[in-house]
């Protein structure tokens, strides 16, 4: 048995499920934002794992990984805002809870 | 050997994950969540894409996690608690769901029999990627440098306004 992409692949599928499982699970904003991260990660392996196994000496095919780096340049403001939104959040209801922000309900 | 250590560092990655997914204090979630990103930078070394990998430890395990930790200290979140058991089994359901379709997608289709990694020469990667990024995608690398420019403001913002209104208040 070879390592092969399908395996890879896999892996990315096991920790997006994971990403999204914990995002229906739980109802603390910040472990939510970090099971958001979780899924972010797993695309950015299913990314880096195609542009590599499709790679021929002849084509590099950087395009792959570049876009990973992007995608990591967009997370992190993607975080600064969203750990500042709950920032906020815990100052005007001192609560990080999903279910105790109504605020929208009303 | 290869495979062998696929598996452990696909287990590095997993099994921390869903820590993350379940602990019940945040301070353990972003601890696993590290060792997640950990696990995760060494199947990019597998990968033979070690920019990549340093790069998710410096920006992931290191910047992201540190951000998170701050953040679990600033806002003080204590333990939460348990989630209802209808909710978990209704998210362990949708898991499965997930996981099962994945593996009938990419292990059931017939895809005929797993390609190797193909040897290119990855030693100086991080030259091809300065020369791509300079040339072919000088304009979605600029973007992005002001992109993160304007997430800078954005937060100085959010944080300033949430300050006017408690004074106010």
């Amino acid at each position: 048995m070879t390592v092969a992409l399908e395996h890879y692949v896999f892996v990315s599928i096991l920790l997006f499920a994971i990403g999204f499982f914990g995002v229906l699970l739980r109802k603390n904003t910040l472990v939510v934002f970090m099971c958001l991260e979780l899924m972010l990660s797993a695309s950015i392996l299913a990314l880096i794992a195609f542009s590599r196994y499709n790679a021929t000496a002849a084509n590099p095919l950087m395009e792959g990984n570049l876009f990973v780096l992007f995608i990591i340049a967009i997370a992190a403001c993607e975080v600064s805002v969203g750990l500042a939104i709950i920032v906020t959040l815990w100052r005007r209801h001192q609560t990080v809870e999903l279910n105790e922000i109504n605020e929208l309900k009303h | 050997m290869r495979e062998l250590l696929f598996h452990f560092f696909a287990a590095l990655t997993i099994v921390p994950a869903f820590f993350v997914a379940t602990s019940r204090k945040p301070v353990n979630a972003a601890m696993n969540m590290l060792v997640s990103f950990v696990g995760l930078s060494a199947l990019f070394v597998m990968l033979e894409t070690y920019f990549l990998a340093i790069l998710q430890v410096l920006v992931y395990a290191g910047a992201i996690v540190v951000l998170f930790l701050f953040i679990i200290m600033l806002i003080d979140a204590g333990k939460s608690p348990h989630p209802k058991l209808i909710r978990y089994l209704a998210s362990l359901a949708a898991l499965a769901l997930m996981v099962f379709a994945g593996y009938a997608l990419v292990f059931g289709g017939g895809s005929g029999p797993f390609a190797e990694i193909s040897v290119v020469a990855p030693a100086n990667m991080a030259r091809t990627f300065g020369v791509e990024l300079f040339t072919r995608y000088l304009l979605p690398f600029q973007i992005t440098g002001f992109m993160l420019l304007i997430a800078m403001v954005g937060v100085i913002v959010i944080s300033k306004k949430a300050e006017a209104e408690g004074g106010a208040e």
